[in-house]
């Protein structure tokens, strides 16, 4: 009966999300410094989380965790990584 | 009970797409990378947190499927977001900041972003750092 509801409410997620995602490609691309640049980048990892989540909500398979975890990790390792090597000139001392 | 289940999940959705939206949008619009920085926060947690609670009660109470892995990425997430945001300020605050515009820290210490191996990255030495606007 009010199917329609959840349905709507995961395609207003959706384009929420996506809208995000454009927001930060427009701070990706005309950043002022380096640092907005990473943190555009981390946004956009972390609005790809809650784009597969959703993904996973929409088709009703958990499939999609591994997926929505490894961008987690990966995104986290990278900005640290970035941040690292602005701070100390070298990653892995 | 399964329309309430349902309305709690479209709920939570629509709170977290709101989150979500606010927080990029808040990375283009606000003035100073120290503010821009606070709002992509929000959206890390708020927003992702929001929907990945969506995704469980959407599992348990619709599908009838416990799960309890949403709950893992959710608490990676509140665990490395303050730790990418500190990372972030401090390699801006090498970057673009003058060491003089800083407070003086406690004693003889000095900050770690201006101590003694700070001369040795190559990053300091940004092309152009970008005027801080007040």
């Amino acid at each position: 009966m009010t199917a329609w509801v959840l349905s709507a409410a995961l395609w207003f997620a959706f384009g929420c999300f996506g809208l995000g995602q454009l927001f930060c490609l427009y701070r990706v691309v005309f950043a002022p410094g380096l640092s907005d640049r990473v943190l555009a980048l981390d946004t956009m990892t972390i609005n790809m989380i809650a784009l597969l989540t959703l993904f996973g909500i929409l088709h009703g398979t958990p499939m999609y965790f591994e997926a929505s975890l490894l961008f987690a990790m990966v995104g986290f390792v990278s900005t640290v990584a970035f941040a690292k090597f602005v701070l100390r000139g070298d990653i892995i001392e | 009970m399964t329309g309430i289940a349902e309305i709690v999940v479209a709920l939570l959705l629509i709170v977290g797409g709101a989150f979500g939206v606010v927080g990029s949008w808040g990375l283009v619009r606000l003035p100073d990378p120290m503010t821009r920085l606070h709002a992509p926060t929000k959206a890390a947690t708020l927003g992702v947190g929001s929907v990945l609670m969506a995704s469980m009660a959407h599992s348990w109470f619709l599908l009838g499927r416990v799960t309890w892995h949403e709950l893992l990425i959710a608490i990676f997430l509140f665990l490395t977001a303050p730790v990418t945001g500190l990372f972030i300020a401090k390699a801006h605050m090498h970057l673009s900041w003058d060491k003089r515009e800083l407070p003086r820290p406690h004693r003889d210490d000095d900050w770690a972003t201006f101590g003694d191996s700070a001369a040795e990255s190559p990053m300091v030495r940004a092309p152009d750092p970008p005027p801080r606007s007040e």
